[in-house]
């Protein structure tokens, strides 16, 4: 997400410079693209931040996959370290006047109780929640103790419901790539998904005109699992609900799929997300619904991409690996 | 008696439209480029999901259709069924499921079984929001099922109840998605205002558990009525409350006993005993054959109190009394009405 924000914003007329911090180089040259190789997680990002004299902040760098970060830990320490540092980093960047921070609706647990449809005030407490869901959520609470102490800048927080497209890898895609799909017997859950691009444009209007607050961001409409796997024309396997968290750790143990454990609640229990507020707010309007980013997967995903991450040597391949493994947090001017 | 039979019979028209495109606008703004189902002026995607066709499931036209049309009506049905191809609302309501297969499914027992007499259906208006509230019985919830097909059948503009349910249901597995490809919600404050807000109808059980799990003894004693949520909600969304009564649901499975213990190792409410269950089995769960009236009772207007009123806790407390009341008096009159409970 990070490296296609940033060649949006770099063909963008009304922005002067735009910076990208990461641990890695981009693997594509981004023009105007100015790159700093620096680590979020380091004290050392509030002098980098200070010196690009950058008046907006891009964190996209909140991460699902423990495969991409290393371990379970070393991705909590990405998410909430990082941030924390980056947010801490921000609070002395005099010249901040925009911060936006891309969070997940995994912030909402519990999933068995919560409405139907879910507005942003329906964040589960801290303690209802457990790996990636427990790192956005307390990401997204450094980012709101910044925006307190730093009234003057727009705080912009986005929570995305599960992505999909032709290039993006998550937990959803890989989960959706399998040539048989395991799901909880009994459990036929509703699935919403954000489309890659709708999720790149939303990001985009926030850099120049969201008004502060919390946005949920998704497709509209939904399709149930059931007939999202038969719209893929896959078989499913259900699974009884012991055998279904083995399943998921042994799909993440040969790297098959990368859905983080917690959220497992998504695929019994259903995850929608009310988007009204963002529509209203940035006149947020997804180009596609749950149905048509599924059918967009469907259709531009190339076999070769079901296969997972790393056998492939394309340029294409390097510049998504990148962009999904290290989408590490950019600045903009 | 079969009024239900009646209104089948008259909306089973079959209008001859040739091969009319959809006239339904996709998601993302075009128009739909698929045929028109015969009979209809939208296909099989969009017929039965857009909000203004809701009302009128497909087994309208499936009771007497020509017989080469219904072959090919169950051919599509099964592809689109396979292959995914069909609509579901953002609470996951399955008009077509509900319409082809469980509004069918459903039909003998609510005819044959149970002789499901309706007084006053014609009271839900025939567009726009409005909040039915009913007394509750019966053990295994079967009286939210027969007033929802009572609406859906015998209502002129054959509208969906959308029904609350316990988060218990949504959490059990095939239950649960059940429970939502029907129709319902959740019971939550913000489910029940986004469905009136979007002008369906709201189904409500305010004596939820108590009144399912009520023993034989207390049979047609309205219990408490929650804590007034539902009429805080009506004031709040400004719909009006339409009062249900329904007869027979409490000899369908007449609780005799309470298993307490089992049903705290299983984590329900109660786990009842009637005279069929647990004793004969699985056998115990076909109902008994009780005779059922179901009244709907005169609107009660929300939108003539100040918008405030929702924050009146005695105003509110007042207006529970009074829906409560009528329940019951309703209940009274069409249980002597009835005369004998099965025959």
């Amino acid at each position: 997400m990070g490296l296609r924000l940033a060649q949006a914003l770099g063909a963008d007329d009304r922005i002067d410079e735009v910076f990208g911090v990461d641990l890695d180089d981009p693997p594509v040259g981004i023009p105007r693209l100015e790159f700093i190789r620096a680590d979020i997680r380091s004290p050392l990002i509030a002098r980098v931040l200070n010196a690009t004299r950058a008046d907006t902040l891009v964190h996209t760098n909140i991460t699902s996959s423990v495969g991409r970060a290393g371990s379970r830990s070393q991705m909590k320490e990405i998410n909430v370290i990082g941030t924390m540092q980056l947010m801490a980093a921000a609070q002395h960047a005099g010249r901040l006047r925009r911060v936006v921070v891309k969070s997940s609706g995994a912030i909402y647990g519990r999933l068995a109780t919560e409405p139907s449809i879910l507005t942003e005030d329906h964040a589960s407490r801290r303690a209802d929640l457990s790996g990636y869901g427990k790192d956005c959520a307390e990401a997204e609470t450094y980012a709101r103790d910044f925006g307190r102490r730093r009234s003057d800048v727009e705080l912009v927080i986005l929570r995305t419901q599960n992505m999909v497209g032709p290039t993006i890898d998550t937990g959803m895609t890989e989960y959706l790539s399998l040539p048989i799909v395991p799901t909880a017997l009994g459990y036929d859950p509703r699935i919403q998904l954000l489309h890659e691009d709708d999720a790149l444009a939303a990001l985009h209007a926030c850099v120049f005109r969201a008004p502060r607050g919390i946005y949920n961001l998704a497709g509209d409409g939904v399709v149930y699992l059931s007939q999202v796997i038969r719209r893929l024309g896959r078989p499913p396997l259900p699974l009884v609900q012991p055998t279904a968290a083995a399943a998921a750790s042994l799909l993440r143990r040969f790297n098959l799929v990368d859905f983080p454990l917690d959220q497992l609640t998504v695929l019994m229990f259903g995850r929608v997300l009310d988007t009204r507020r963002a529509k209203e707010a940035f006149a947020f309007a997804p180009e596609y619904t749950t149905a048509e980013a599924l059918e967009d997967f469907k259709q531009r995903r190339t076999p070769e991409r079901r296969t997972h991450v790393g056998r492939h040597h394309s340029w294409e391949r390097e510049l998504f690996d990148y962009l999904n493994r290290r989408g590490a947090n950019r600045e903009f001017v | 008696m079969t009024p239900g039979a009646d209104v089948i019979r008259i909306d089973a028209r079959v209008r001859d439209v040739g091969r009319l495109r959809c006239r339904a606008t996709t998601a993302s703004g075009r128009p739909c480029r698929n045929y028109a189902l015969e009979g209809d002026d939208y296909c099989a995607v969009h017929g039965r999901t857009r909000s203004n066709r809701r009302a009128a499931p497909a087994a309208s036209t499936r009771t007497e259709p020509p017989p080469e049309a219904a072959s090919a009506g169950v051919m599509e049905w099964l592809r689109n069924r396979l292959s995914g191809a069909y609509e579901v609302d953002d609470f996951g309501l399955d008009s077509r499921l509900l319409g082809d297969v469980l509004g069918p499914l459903i039909k003998p027992l609510y005819e044959r079984w149970f002789r499901v007499r309706t007084v006053g259906v014609t009271r839900i208006p025939d567009v726009g929001p409005a909040m039915l509230v009913a007394n509750h019985s019966g053990t295994i919830p079967m009286d939210s099922v027969m007033m929802t097909y009572a609406v859906a059948y015998e209502h002129p503009a054959r509208r969906i109840v959308r029904n609350v349910g316990a988060d218990l249901v949504y959490r059990l597995p095939f239950v649960g998605s059940l429970a939502r490809k029907a129709g319902t919600v959740v019971a939550h404050d913000d489910d029940a205002l986004e469905v009136l807000r979007r002008g369906e109808l709201l189904g409500v059980f305010p004596e939820g558990f108590k009144g399912v799990g009520k023993g034989w003894r207390e049979r047609y004693r309205l219990q408490r009525f929650g804590r007034g949520g539902f009429i805080a909600l009506a004031l709040r969304a400004r719909v009006p409350i339409i009062p249900v009564a329904i007869v027979g649901a409490e000899e369908a499975y007449p609780m005799i006993g309470n298993i307490k213990p089992l049903a705290g190792l299983l984590g329900f409410p109660y786990f009842p005993v009637t005279p069929t269950w647990p004793l004969l089995g699985p056998l115990g769960l076909v109902p008994l054959p009780s005779r059922w009236i179901i009244e709907f009772g005169e609107p009660v207007a929300m939108d003539e109190y100040p918008e405030a009123a929702a924050e009146d806790p005695m105003l509110v407390f007042d207006i529970t009394d009074t829906i409560r009341d009528r329940i019951q008096q309703m209940l009274f009159k069409n249980l002597n009405a009835r005369g004998g409970t099965f025959l």
